[in-house]
């Protein structure tokens, strides 16, 4: 019963929250160019459903394009890192001097650059979206226990077989969980470039709507695209929450 | 088999772990290595297995394959029992089908034959140290090294592990060397005690123990053993 209410608590309060609103602005008479109230918001979605929702799977393509490349960019460094300590020095500051820049400042060049749009988004989502995977997993790959490292040299295993049979097998907890921070990062980092874009393209995603809906003060079709995109951050996460739990129960981590 | 002569470890912060280290290890010999914490008896073992170099004296014959059992199971959490135990001959690259029949073998040797998938996890802590047990024993190793392995158990799952080691190491032939704390530990299975002082670790006594095969913790001989050692330790201690 109480697991049962637990379970609910979210939807209940979210009901209470819009059910209060609604009324406020009704009882207040705020304009919707200010605030709008949540029947106009699901009208002005309902309007205009496909723009949105092909703004959303535009969103989410770059995102998941840019998770995808931050897995690639980030294991691979990783792995040069565990290489040697030659490598590990050359590649850290560097990979931190990424991570510190804030991706607002770097945007507009990498749109210079790159030329197409939508590529220029992946690049700069790939960027903010790469640094807790490749951190998480350089740290997991120095994680094994000593003793499980002592052992594998007593019974002569080469670099190669202790990196595939001890180290990544150990990275892994760590991995999972840098990806599932970087799957939220790699949306923020869409928005933040697509604001800095700041134009259409083929296919505009989330970010380009909302600005859009701001300069046509079409106000409630910007709370739809905004709870558009918090449901995809919300998607994203539990998607690779429940990827991590899955993962983690077969690796003997009870999470 | 492996010869130890005059060997000696200083650590790289000036702290002189081992002095003087000789020992002659046979084939077939059970030997306790008893000494207070910090005395350097984990030092000396790792020694042994050259995970570890002497800055003085040599070290001579060691065996190619060498069983090593940790105070700590230190098992992969990710792989099945099974898994754990074929893990020396898989970095040996022995073939899958040779090695299934060893791992079924050292399996069934310690009890386990039924928990060959099952995860560490999912295993009782005497369960988990009887794999550990198993993988050091599965590539059948002349030398078997064991850094304190039953420290952290209790102590009925501590008796009951002694008596299987004792059949396993005969019905393996190796030569076993046990570090361990405790005196009782060291009279129950070794034939072989050699008592060490700390700082720096040197080897003080050395005791023979011939007790009977069965019946052994309620002999006299095991108690008067106990107590013959204790007073080597205390000896070792105010020396």
């Amino acid at each position: 019963m109480t697991a049962a209410l637990a379970r609910l608590a979210p939807f209940l309060f979210a009901a209470l929250a819009l059910a209060l609103w609604e009324a406020a602005v009704r009882a207040a008479g705020i304009p919707a160019y200010i605030l709008p109230a949540p029947s106009a918001i699901g009208l002005a979605f309902a309007s205009a459903p496909g723009l949105l929702l092909s703004s959303l799977a535009t969103t989410l393509l770059v995102s998941g394009l840019a998770l995808l490349a931050g897995c690639v960019l980030g294991v691979g460094l990783a792995l040069v890192m565990a290489s040697s300590r030659w490598a590990r020095a050359a590649v850290l500051p560097w990979a931190i001097m990424l991570q510190v820049t804030p991706v607002v400042a770097i945007a507009p060049l990498i749109i210079v650059w790159v030329g197409d749009p939508f590529l220029a988004l992946v690049v700069c989502a790939t960027i903010v979206a790469f640094f807790p995977i490749f951190s998480n997993t350089a740290t997991g790959l120095a994680s094994a226990p000593a003793e499980l490292a002592d052992l594998f040299r007593l019974s002569g295993a080469g670099r190669w077989q202790t990196l595939l049979l001890l180290r990544v097998p150990a990275a892994v907890p760590l991995f999972l969980a840098g990806l599932r921070i970087s799957g939220g990062l790699a949306l923020v980092g869409a928005v933040v470039a697509e604001f800095v874009a700041g134009s259409g393209g083929f296919a505009s995603g989330l970010a380009y709507r909302i600005l859009e809906s701001g300069y046509r003060l079409q106000i409630p079709r910007m709370f739809a695209a905004l709870a558009l995109l918090s449901f995809a951050g919300i998607t994203i996460n539990a998607a690779l929450g429940s990827l991590e739990r899955r993962v983690l129960r077969r690796w003997g981590k009870v999470a | 088999m492996l010869v130890l002569e005059r060997a000696g470890r200083r650590f790289p912060d000036g702290t002189q772990a081992l002095r003087d280290i000789s020992i002659r290890v046979n084939p077939g010999d059970f030997i306790a290595l008893l000494g207070p914490s910090g005395c350097g008896k984990s030092t000396l073992l790792r020694l042994m297995a050259g995970l570890d170099q002497p800055d003085a004296g040599r070290i001579l014959g060691r065996p190619d394959q060498i069983g090593y059992v940790f105070q700590d199971p230190t098992l992969l959490p990710w792989a099945t029992a099974a898994e754990n135990i074929r893990l020396p001959l898989r970095l040996r690259h022995m073939p899958k089908a040779a090695s299934a029949v060893l791992v079924r073998q050292a399996l069934a040797q310690v009890g386990l034959a039924e928990f060959a998938d099952v995860r560490p996890p999912s295993l009782s802590g005497g369960m988990r140290m009887r794999v550990s047990i198993a993988r050091a024993l599965v590539q059948r190793p002349p030398l078997l090294l064991m850094d304190e392995p039953f420290a952290a158990l209790d102590e009925f799952t501590r008796h009951g592990l002694q008596d299987e080691l004792l059949a396993l190491t005969a019905t393996a032939g190796c030569a076993t060397v046990f570090v361990t704390h405790s005196a009782y530990e060291a009279a129950f299975l070794a034939r072989r005690i050699l008592v060490m002082s700390s700082r720096p670790g040197r080897i003080v006594a050395e005791l023979a123990a011939d007790l009977p095969t069965s019946g052994r913790r309620d002999s006299a001989a095991y108690h008067a053993l106990v107590a013959r050692i204790t007073a080597a330790a205390l000896e070792a201690r105010s020396a």
